[in-house]
């Protein structure tokens, strides 16, 4: 797991996962909150990601979308709503009626204006 | 808070020490580590506190890191301890005075079991008796031997022949102290200021002259973990969790790390020196290291024992810079000599050396 090929040790530090909430950006998540209010509702069940097309053959995970979306994290966003292919499946299994589709359209459609400085 | 609303509510953080007659029990590893702490606590309580302590040649591992490794049943770690107990029976003690925090979290859980399910007490008499033939009465009370130096450390420090001070500058020490998780975190009602308010270390360092770093991961644990580092592959985790209190601890600029734990003290010595092979990280003042001592190490030298008979040159993180400060002589050249002059084995990649 952590071994690593090259240190006499065959271990090596871990990459902290520590969540720096103090580093985080909530502007993709107001924007996604106030359009789509439905993603309140999301209790992380992972339905959608069980469900997901595109998460069978590409490494896309709409619960791990929606985490970074809540945590303000931006930088792993930005690629992971590209991988979306729309098709709604997630829509059809989710317990609390929540409009996924909308939600990576609209974190998407965020991404680009705060890329433009219009969030 | 009306006074005695306080004293209620802080009467649940005390804990009682014994005042004397304890049955010693040592770790398994902290010989290794630590060459000379345990022969160095008993030597205080015996010749500067004139305390009985015996140990019994017959004691074992209690099998801790087994347990929590998960090679040992629980079952067999219960006989194990029961016959511990069986030892201090049969020389007529009531008190156990515990080396090593894995065991004290062990015996505390299995006596917690047993008064929770009386029926696997009556099971482990009959393992043991059936194993042994020993028969065991339930100790009085349960004490760590941190417990033991915190109840007497106003009474090391009448007899103090060095304090936790800079010599040159007058000013204190700085100090991180570790307390090892299974001593309360586990088991609050059996640590001096349970969980919440660990103070078995912040007493002696306060009653001996020093200042107690209050670090944001002051209480994260240390790393080891036990499967954490047990199993190569896991021992990144280790190494981080340690690598996380450095970091946090570093630009308080401790002067030394004193920790009550074998496991704790050993890692936070060791992986000073793996982080810098990995990481080029080399943490203390001046890239030094920030030496790690025992608490036993410590009140060693506030009562003027030699550091090299107490082992301290067996840490990966030399302390002669600590040495120094305090104003305690002590000649480097003789570290790894014995009294009649051969010559002991020097351990490699030491740091500040």
């Amino acid at each position: 797991m952590n071994g690593s090929a090259g240190n006499k040790f065959g271990f090596t530090v871990n990459r902290s996962r520590l969540i720096d909430y103090d580093a985080s950006d909530r502007l993709v998540r107001d924007y996604v909150t106030l359009r789509e209010p439905s993603f309140r509702l999301c209790f992380a069940c992972g339905g959608c990601t069980a469900t997901c097309t595109a998460g069978q053959h590409a490494p896309f995970n709409l619960r791990r979308m929606n985490t970074f979306i809540r945590r303000g994290e931006i930088e792993p966003l930005r690629e992971e709503v590209t991988r979306c292919m729309l098709c709604g499946k997630c829509l059809l299994v989710c317990p609390r009626g929540v409009n996924t589709r909308n939600v990576v359209s609209l974190a998407a459609e965020a991404i680009k204006k705060l890329d433009r400085n219009e969030l | 808070m009306k006074l005695e609303g306080k004293k209620r509510v802080w009467a649940e953080y005390q804990k009682e020490i014994p005042d004397d007659h304890f049955f010693y029990v040592r770790s398994c590893i902290r010989q290794t580590f630590f060459a000379g702490s345990e022969q160095t606590f008993l030597k205080i309580m015996r010749d500067d506190l004139g305390k009985d302590i015996y140990e019994d040649p017959r004691h074992t591992t209690c099998t801790g890191i087994g347990y929590h490794g998960d090679v040992v049943p629980f079952e067999t770690i219960q006989t194990v301890v029961a016959r511990h107990f069986a030892l201090a029976t049969e020389a007529g003690y009531k008190n156990i005075a515990i080396s090593c925090v894995t065991s004290f979290g062990i015996y505390t859980e299995i006596l917690e079991t047993w008064k929770h399910f009386p029926e696997t007490l009556e099971k482990t008499r009959e393992n043991l008796f059936r194993a042994t033939g020993r028969v065991f009465d339930l100790p009085v009370s349960i004490s760590h031997a941190s417990d033991i130096i915190y109840k007497f450390r106003d009474e090391i420090a009448r007899k103090a022949k060095y304090n936790l001070v800079d010599v040159r500058s007058g000013k204190p020490l700085k100090v991180v102290e570790h307390i090892g998780c299974h001593y309360a975190k586990m088991f609050p009602k059996h640590g001096i200021g349970g969980a919440e308010f660990p103070h078995v270390l912040v007493g002696m360092i306060e009653s001996w002259g020093g200042d107690v770093i209050d670090y944001p991961e002051r209480r994260h644990c240390c790393g080891f973990g036990f499967r954490q580092y047990l199993v190569q592959a896991n021992r990144g985790y280790s190494l981080s969790a340690s690598r996380k209190k450095f970091e946090s601890m570093e630009p308080y600029r401790p002067d030394f790390i004193v920790a009550n734990c074998p496991g704790c003290a050993m890692f936070m010595d060791r992986w000073q020196y793996t982080l810098k092979e990995l990481d080029g990280i080399t943490y203390g003042s001046n890239e030094t290291g920030i030496p790690t001592l025992t608490y036993e190490e410590m009140a060693g030298l506030i009562l003027g024992y030699d550091p090299w008979e107490m082992g301290m040159q067996y840490h990966n993180v030399q302390s002669l810079g600590l040495l120094k400060k305090m104003g305690i002589t002590a000649d480097p050249a003789k570290r790894f000599l014995t009294k009649d002059g051969s010559r002991l084995p020097e351990p490699a990649n030491l740091l500040n050396s």
